[in-house]
C-alpha cells in the first residue's frame, strides 16, 4: 500500500494570469484512510505551494472546504479517497461562483443573500426572565434544520443558481425555513415575504439536486417547499413577480 | 488608514460574542478573522455549555456557587478563585440570552433548556442541542452578527500588534487573497484567537488552531500564563482524532479496555467515566501503557448498550463522525479512542475583566488565561468561558475608552509597523534556505506529542526545550515553494508555524521547571501535587534569547485547597 500513488487531478486558474481555468496533476503517495483533504494539503507542503483551497475543522463541520470531487460536490476533509474507487482524484471549485484561485471562490454574494433574509430569530414577546419555553414537539421540528454549515454544495448543485444569479438558492431558503418552522419565531409574514418573488422560492424547479448534493444529508427542497406551502397557507400566495 | 473605536480579531464565539457587546455602544467595531466566523472551530464543541439553571430533576438542588466550586476543584486549585465563581454566576444568564438569540437547545418535558451529566460536575448542569452545541451557538452568534450589522474582515489574518509607549495603538493585519498588508488603528484590540492544537500532530483542534493568536501578543511582551497545562480529551476518534464528545460518556457511554473491564471502577469508583478529563485521559493512557489496550494504542468507548433511539436522537453528530471517517457504527460497534490535544488551560495572561498589562489590549476566550480553569478544564466550561468573557471583554474595552484621553493615536507606530512586516514577510518569501516547512512541522508535533503529552519526566522536557528551540533555530532558514505574495497559503501557514513554535517553547519550559504534578500537568518523576512550592500561575515572558518565567499569586481566597478526589 505504501507505495500506492493516486493522481489528483486539480482545476487551477489564476484570473490576473490565466485566461481559463486549465487543470493541473498531481501523484500523491496514498496513505491508509486518507481524505481529499490530507492529499491538498500534501500537494501544498510539498509538490506545489502556489494551490488554494480552504480549510479548517478536518472534521466535516466547519463547511470551509466544499468541492467538486469526482462528479459530486463533498466536503474534502471527510472524503475518503479510498471511498472513491479511482486512481484518479479529479476536483473543481463549486460551481455558479467567481473563482478567485484556484478552489477559492467568491462566496460575497453567497453571504449577501445569507443576509437578506434576516437570519435570526425575530420574537413576537419581549424576552422573559428565564428561557422562552419550547415543547419538545416543537424542537422536534428544528431537528435536521439546524445541522445546516453553510458549506455551499446545494448552492453550487443547483440548476437554478446557474441561470438566476438573483435566485437565493437552496442553502439560503433553508435558513430562512429554519425560523420559519421555529415556534419562538413570529416573523412568518416578513419571511415569507423576504423568500417570495421571482428569485425566491417560487424559482426552485423541485429538482433534487440540492438534496442530493448537501454533505450533511439534509433536505433544502423540502425546506423551499414549506416556504411554497407556507405562503400559500396563509392564503397569502405571492405572485411569481410581485409581493404582498 | 483603516480605523476603529474596537478591533475583534477572532470569529469564534469569544470574539462574536465581545463584538456585540462592543456594538451595543459604539457602531464602530470590527471583527476580524483569517477564515470566515461560521468556519470558527468553537463549532466543534458538542458536548453542551455549563449554567446552574437547575432544570434537570436531578439537578434541582444545584448552584453557581456549587458550579463554582466544581470548577475550582476541577482546576486542581490552580483556578483563580473569585474568577471562576464570576464565570459561573454569569453562567444562567448568558446560557438564557442564546435562547433568546434563538439557540436550539434540547427541551425538558416542561420546555426549559434541557441539562446532561457530564465530567467532574456534582449536578447535571450541561445545556445542550444533542451533540452540536457549539455549531449551534456559534451559528446564533453569526446571526447576531448580521443582527447588529457588524463589519467583518473576513479571511484576513493578524500578523502583528502594534503597541506605542506602552498602549494599544491597532494592528498589522493582511489580506489572505491579495497578501496585502493593512495596518488597522483601534482604540482597543481583543484577541479572540483559540488555541494552538496543531502544536499536536494527535489533536481535536482545526488545521486553523495554531497559536499565532497567542504568540502576537507574546512577541510584544505581554506574557502567557499557565502555558504547560495542556489539556487531553479522553475520547478522540483512533486516525483522525476527531472529537468524540464527554456526551457520549454523559449519556452513559462506558469506557472498556481491551479485557472487557469497565476500568474506570479501579480510578474514580464515585464519578468513574464521568471523573474529569485529565483523570480520564491519565487512567486510559495507562492502560494502554500497561498493555491493555488494543494494538497498544487505544481502548474503547462503548455506546452499544445506550440503544440506536438515544444514539440517533442525542449523539447524531458522533455516529455521522464514527461512519464517515472510521466506517463504523457506534448503534452496533465500539469506538476506538484514545486520549488527544484538546484545549489550552493557559494563554494571554490577563484579569478578570480581560484586560492586560498594556491598556486597550484585551483577550477572552480560548487564547486567554483569565484563569478560571487553572490545570484543568471541565468539559463544557469553554462554551460558557467564550460568552461569558467575551461580553466582559467587549464591556471593558468600551469603558476603557470611554476613560481614554486620547483618540487615533499611533499612526506612526503603526507605519512603522508596516514597514518592518513588510520586510519580515519579504524576508520569508525571498528566504532560500534549505528548512522544509513539512519537516519542522513534523518534528515540533512528534516532539510535543511524545515528550510533553499526558505524562512528562525531567529529561524528555529537557530534550523537547532543546527540540524546540532548534526548530526555532532552523525555523530562520525556511524556504517557501511559492514565492509569490499573493493569496499565497504556504506563506499564511509559515506565518502561523512561528506562532506555533513560540507558543510551544513557553508550554514546554513551564513544564520542565514545575516539578509536581497537577491538574493535566501530570510529572511522572514528581506524581505529587505540591502546595508548597507550586501553587502559583507560571508567566512566561518573551526575550530574543528564550522565554522567561516568573510566576504570580494565585487566588485562593474562597476555598481551602485539598486534595482532588473523584
Amino acid at each position: 500500500m505504501a507505495d500506492k500513488q493516486v493522481i489528483f487531478k486539480i482545476q487551477r486558474f489564476d484570473p490576473e494570469t490565466d485566461k481559463k481555468p486549465y487543470f493541473k496533476e498531481y501523484s500523491v503517495p496514498l496513505i491508509d484512510g486518507m481524505t481529499v483533504l490530507e492529499g491538498l494539503s500534501y500537494i501544498q507542503e510539498h509538490i506545489d505551494g502556489s494551490i488554494a483551497f480552504r480549510s479548517s475543522c478536518r472534521a466535516g463541520v466547519c463547511g470551509s472546504c466544499g468541492m467538486h470531487i469526482n462528479g459530486a460536490y463533498r466536503l474534502a476533509c471527510e472524503t475518503q479517497i479510498a471511498n472513491l474507487e479511482s486512481d484518479v482524484i479529479t476536483i473543481k471549485p463549486l460551481a455558479h461562483m467567481k473563482v478567485l484561485k484556484d478552489l477559492i471562490v467568491d462566496l460575497e454574494p453567497f453571504w449577501e443573500k445569507y443576509r437578506s433574509v434576516k437570519p435570526y430569530l425575530i420574537p413576537g414577546d419581549p424576552n422573559p426572565e428565564i428561557e422562552r419555553l419550547q415543547t419538545q414537539d416543537e424542537r422536534e421540528d428544528l431537528v435536521g434544520m439546524i445541522d445546516c454549515i453553510l458549506c455551499g454544495c446545494c448552492q453550487a448543485a443547483c440548476t437554478m443558481t446557474g441561470t438566476d444569479e438573483e435566485y437565493l438558492g437552496p442553502a439560503i431558503l433553508f435558513k430562512a425555513d429554519r425560523f420559519a418552522k421555529d415556534s419562538r419565531d413570529h416573523a412568518l409574514k416578513e419571511r415569507i415575504n423576504l423568500t417570495g418573488g421571482a428569485h425566491g422560492v417560487w424559482r426552485c424547479h423541485t429538482i433534487y439536486n440540492c438534496q442530493v448534493a448537501c454533505p450533511k444529508k439534509l433536505d433544502p427542497t423540502g425546506a423551499i417547499a414549506d416556504l411554497k406551502r407556507k405562503s400559500i397557507d396563509r392564503g397569502t400566495r405571492i405572485s411569481f413577480w410581485g409581493k404582498i | 488608514m483603516i480605523y476603529h473605536k474596537v478591533l475583534v480579531v477572532g470569529g469564534g464565539l469569544a470574539g462574536m460574542r465581545a463584538a456585540i457587546a462592543v456594538s451595543e455602544h459604539y457602531t464602530n467595531v470590527a471583527l476580524l478573522t483569517k477564515i470566515y466566523p461560521v468556519r470558527s472551530h468553537s463549532g466543534a464543541a458538542q458536548g453542551g455549555i455549563n449554567g446552574a439553571l437547575c432544570n434537570n430533576p436531578r439537578g434541582l438542588h444545584d448552584s453557581c456557587e456549587r458550579h463554582g466550586f466544581d470548577t475550582i476543584k476541577g482546576s486542581d486549585f490552580l483556578a483563580d478563585q473569585k474568577a471562576s465563581m464570576l464565570l459561573t454566576a454569569e453562567a444562567p444568564k448568558r446560557i438564557r440570552e442564546l435562547e433568546h438569540w434563538g439557540c436550539p437547545f434540547d427541551r425538558t418535558e416542561e420546555g426549559k433548556i434541557a441539562q446532561r451529566p457530564f465530567g467532574g460536575a456534582g449536578f447535571p448542569r450541561t445545556c445542550y442541542a444533542a451533540d452540536k452545541t457549539g455549531h449551534v451557538i456559534l451559528h446564533v452568534l453569526y446571526e447576531q452578527l448580521v443582527k447588529h450589522e457588524i463589519k467583518t474582515y473576513n479571511e484576513w489574518m493578524v500578523t502583528k500588534l502594534v503597541v506605542e509607549d506602552g498602549i494599544c495603538r491597532g494592528v498589522i493585519a493582511m489580506e489572505l487573497l491579495t497578501g496585502k498588508l493593512h495596518p488597522i488603528m483601534a482604540e482597543a484590540v481583543i484577541f479572540t484567537t483559540g488555541g494552538s492544537g496543531r502544536s499536536y500532530g494527535v489533536t481535536t483542534n482545526a488545521r486553523t488552531s495554531t497559536g499565532l493568536g497567542m504568540a502576537i501578543p507574546y512577541m510584544e511582551g505581554i506574557p502567557l500564563k499557565d502555558m504547560e497545562f495542556v489539556q487531553f480529551h479522553p475520547t478522540t476518534l483512533v486516525g483522525s482524532n476527531i472529537l468524540m464528545t464527554e456526551g457520549c460518556r454523559g449519556e452513559g457511554g462506558y469506557l472498556k479496555n481491551k479485557l472487557g473491564e469497565r476500568f474506570m471502577q479501579k480510578y474514580a469508583p464515585d464519578f468513574m467515566e464521568l471523573a474529569p478529563r485529565d483523570i480520564v485521559s491519565r487512567c486510559i493512557t495507562t492502560e494502554i501503557l500497561e498493555g491493555r489496550g488494543f494494538d497498544n494504542s487505544y481502548v474503547h468507548l462503548d455506546l452499544t448498550h445506550l440503544g440506536a433511539h438515544k444514539i440517533i436522537t442525542r449523539l447524531p453528530g458522533i455516529r455521522e463522525i464514527c461512519i464517515n471517517f472510521k466506517g463504523i457504527d457506534p448503534i452496533t460497534q465500539p469506538i476506538p479512542i484514545q486520549p488527544g490535544m484538546h484545549y489550552f488551560m493557559g494563554g494571554i495572561d490577563c484579569n478578570i475583566d480581560c484586560a492586560t498589562d498594556v491598556p486597550g489590549f484585551y483577550a477572552a476566550g480560548e487564547c486567554a488565561c483569565v484563569s478560571v480553569h487553572g490545570a484543568n478544564r471541565l468539559g463544557g466550561n469553554s462554551l460558557l468561558e467564550t460568552v461569558v468573557f467575551g461580553a466582559i471583554a467587549g464591556e471593558k474595552a468600551v469603558k476603557y475608552i470611554e476613560g481614554k484621553k486620547d483618540a487615533r493615536k499611533g499612526e506612526k507606530a503603526l507605519n512603522s509597523a508596516l514597514e518592518q512586516q513588510e520586510s519580515k514577510i519579504n524576508n520569508l518569501l525571498n528566504n532560500q534556505g534549505k528548512e522544509k516547512m513539512p519537516d519542522i512541522t513534523k518534528e515540533m508535533s512528534e516532539t510535543m506529542l511524545k515528550k510533553v503529552g499526558v505524562f512528562r519526566k525531567k529529561d524528555e522536557l529537557k530534550a523537547a526545550l532543546d527540540k524546540i528551540k532548534e526548530l526555532i533555530q532552523r525555523y530562520k532558514n525556511l524556504g517557501l515553494l511559492n514565492k509569490n505574495r499573493k493569496c499565497n497559503q504556504e506563506l499564511m501557514w509559515a506565518l502561523e508555524l512561528e506562532g506555533n513554535l513560540l507558543v510551544d517553547e513557553t508550554v514546554v519550559a513551564g513544564a520542565l521547571v514545575r516539578e509536581e504534578s497537577r491538574g493535566s500537568h501530570s510529572r511522572t518523576d514528581f506524581p505529587k501535587r505540591d502546595d508548597k512550592n507550586w501553587l502559583k500561575h507560571t508567566v512566561a515572558t518573551y526575550s530574543s534569547d528564550g522565554v522567561k518565567l516568573s510566576y504570580k499569586e494565585v487566588d485562593t481566597s474562597i476555598y481551602e485547597p485539598v486534595e482532588r478526589k473523584y
